[in-house]
């Protein structure tokens, strides 16, 4: 069993739904990334760290807006291995590194997925990669020992998330809605039906992200059968208005105990 | 001439692959809509009523076929082959994104969608867009970077005329890739009630293929016209401008795969220069890499980000290249060559004194590099430029840029 799992179950016996913080790398400035993250870090069961990427066509406006900002002060591959080395070494949650697949290509398949591993991340997210459109992608990350995560939507079919599966080794990263990254007020009420479509095929944890911005939504996430959920837009959002995110997070994991 | 056919093509393959590029990639929203989509396009391209209603819009209203026009001055003054224009600067909305907009506006009609969505750059395929929806009474949203809102206002006003919704788009080089992002998250969004009508031979599967089949039309009409004046279909080149590769794999489609093959010269733009770094010539300058859901020839930095591309012409500056043209460069089935933003402004104008025909600044790259080629090509020989738009819509432009230099 891997380290990603492991979190989920550690989670799931003390009666709790994972909580899952995600941080642009290298957002508002590489240093305040680390000090934030790892104070996020502290109260959350898993972190997710966004390696910052030209074109985020999965991302809205808050998490583009961080990558932009990020990459002006030339945070790229190099910069966010160092800094998730130095996080592994503050924390002791699991590290996810979410990216887009072109980084990846371009610094070299297996080179890529060794480093980060070596630099303490468990697990990965690609969300523009569909994993039977690229095979080679999870067998490169399963093979440096890293947990590999997809994600399953509103949209997806029952042959989809039987493909989707088969290459998920970490868990399930469900999107709460058609759409991008960002917070919302509320989240649909067929999640609770698509979470359990999964959920017929798999053992593996399933987490919500898109649209957690707080007590609410991630409470609507945990009764709809969420055993985590995922928070970013609404952190980056309040680093942004100079507020503390983590009583955004707090207000998450208070949501997620319901 | 009996009209437009769905040709068999060798490639993509089912996954939509051409050879290594291509492909899918995308969040997984999009894949059961991409999936529906290529079905509805496997199903409409059998079917012999929507191929009858395609090719009596494009007789009707494209006003298709375009001219292939012998153009005699620009013979004489170039003095070697005999050249040729493929005057998609004819069809209506004065360039070759027609014959894709109404197969893909037929297409959503036949799903049953009635929200349509395009990115655009030059704004040719907006307006494109916004003619076919007006036309066909769907509701239309085009983005737009707001650099290229501002270079090609006069196409943002023709939209809006057309009743279609302009949103100019604020993120990242502010042109048409960023277009292209944000119209991609609208349809991940509203994709269930949405059709998205990309412009190029680009994006994720089925698009490159739909598009490419689409716009084969150009090459088609070519053979056709060609027998017709020449006594022979296959000419002994075929030059168009590649920024995305639309109007160039339309010409080229009909001959690539099939003996004998012309010279098929896909002309990219150097923009200031290949070695300063400001142009868009993916296949001359750029490296494999995933954007836009498709493996191809991208413009990237080490890092795998995307670089900003740069062309004096808006449609041109887009930082990849169709994956069909990617493969067609790698089998060496096509070859590609780049002109620079001094070089399309002097193509510009030498079309427009010999022949009295402004093509836009995208196709006057082609006639820049048919301007360095044919004279050395001998007087027999034929071939054709492919003058994919007009150049209304860049006269203003070009008048700033020479009166700073004066």
């Amino acid at each position: 069993m891997n380290a990603v799992v492991e979190a989920f179950q550690r989670a799931q016996a003390e009666g709790r739904r994972a909580v899952i913080p995600y941080l642009t790398a290298g957002f508002p400035s590489p240093e305040a990334f680390l000090t934030h993250a790892e104070r996020l870090a502290e109260e959350a069961d898993l972190f997710e760290v966004g390696l910052p990427f030209s074109d985020p066509l999965g991302d809205g406006p808050v998490i583009q807006r961080a990558s932009e900002r990020a990459l002006l002060q030339g945070v790229r591959t190099r910069e966010v291995l160092r800094l998730v080395e130095a996080l592994a070494g503050r924390t002791r949650a699991p590290l996810l590194l979410m990216t887009y697949l072109n980084p990846v290509l371009a610094y070299g398949l297996e080179r890529f997925f060794q480093d980060f591993a070596a630099a303490g991340v468990r697990g990965v997210i690609l969300p523009d990669l569909p994993p039977d459109e690229g095979p080679e992608v999870a067998e490169a990350a399963k093979a440096a020992g890293l947990a590999t995560v997809f994600l399953l939507a509103p949209t997806s079919t029952d042959r989809r998330i039987a493909t989707v599966l088969r290459h998920t080794t970490g868990f399930v990263y469900t999107v709460s809605v058609t759409g991008v990254t960002g917070a919302r007020d509320r989240l649909p009420e067929e999640l609770g039906t698509l979470i359990a479509r999964i959920k017929a095929k798999t053992t593996l944890p399933v987490a919500v992200g898109f649209g957690i911005s707080g007590r609410a939504t991630a409470s609507q996430a945990a009764r709809a059968g969420a055993d985590g959920v995922v928070v970013g837009s609404a952190l980056i959002r309040a680093l942004e208005e100079g507020q503390d995110p983590l009583s955004v997070l707090r207000a998450v994991r208070e949501g997620a105990r319901l | 001439m009996e009209g437009f056919r769905f040709l068999d093509f060798p490639v993509p393959d089912e996954r939509g692959r051409f050879g290594p590029y291509g492909g899918r990639y995308v969040p997984e929203t999009l894949i059961p809509a991409l999936e529906e989509l290529a079905a509805a396009f496997e199903e409409a391209r059998r079917d012999p009523e929507f191929l009858a209603t395609y090719r009596a819009y494009l007789r009707d209203y494209a006003g298709r076929p375009t001219p292939l026009y012998y153009a005699e001055r620009l013979t004489e003054e170039l003095g070697g082959a005999k050249v040729y224009l493929k005057r998609e600067d004819l069809a209506h909305t004065g360039a070759h994104k027609i014959n894709n907009t109404l197969g893909q506006a037929l297409l959503a009609r036949r799903m049953g969608k009635k929200r349509v969505i395009a990115e655009t750059g030059a704004g040719q395929h907006g307006v494109s867009v916004a003619t076919v929806a007006a036309m066909f009474g769907l509701e239309a949203v085009i983005y737009m970077g707001e650099e290229d809102v501002r270079r090609q206002a006069l196409n943002v006003f023709r939209m809006e005329l057309l009743g279609a919704k302009v949103v100019p788009v604020a993120s990242g080089t502010r042109t048409l890739k960023d277009a292209t992002n944000e119209a991609i998250r609208d349809w991940v969004t509203n994709v269930r009630t949405t059709f998205y009508i990309l412009g190029s031979v680009v994006g994720p599967h089925p698009y490159p293929r739909m598009v490419r089949d689409f716009q084969s039309v150009i090459g088609q009409e070519i053979r056709a016209q060609l027998l017709e004046k020449e006594g022979r279909e296959v000419p002994d080149a075929v030059i168009a401008c590649v920024g995305g590769g639309s109007n160039a794999i339309g010409a080229f489609a009909p001959f690539a795969y099939a003996e004998p093959r012309p010279r098929l010269i896909g002309v990219e733009a150097a923009g200031e220069g290949l070695k300063t770094g400001r142009h868009a010539a993916s296949i001359a300058a750029g490296k494999r890499g995933v954007l836009h859901g498709s493996y191809m020839y991208l413009l990237q930095d080490e890092d795998g980000q995307i670089a900003p591309a740069h062309s004096v012409s808006a449609g041109l500056d887009y930082p990849g290249v169709g994956p069909e043209h990617s493969y067609l460069a790698d089998e060496g089935l096509a070859e590609y060559a780049a002109v620079t933003d001094e070089e399309a402004l002097s193509g510009f104008r030498l079309l427009a004194k010999t022949e009295g025909i402004i093509p836009a600044l995208e196709s006057a790259h082609a006639v820049a590099y048919a301007a360095k080629v044919v004279p050395a090509m001998p007087r027999d020989a034929v071939v054709v430029i492919n003058v994919s738009g007009r150049g209304d819509k860049d006269v203003a432009e070009v008048k700033r840029i020479l009166e700073e230099r004066a």
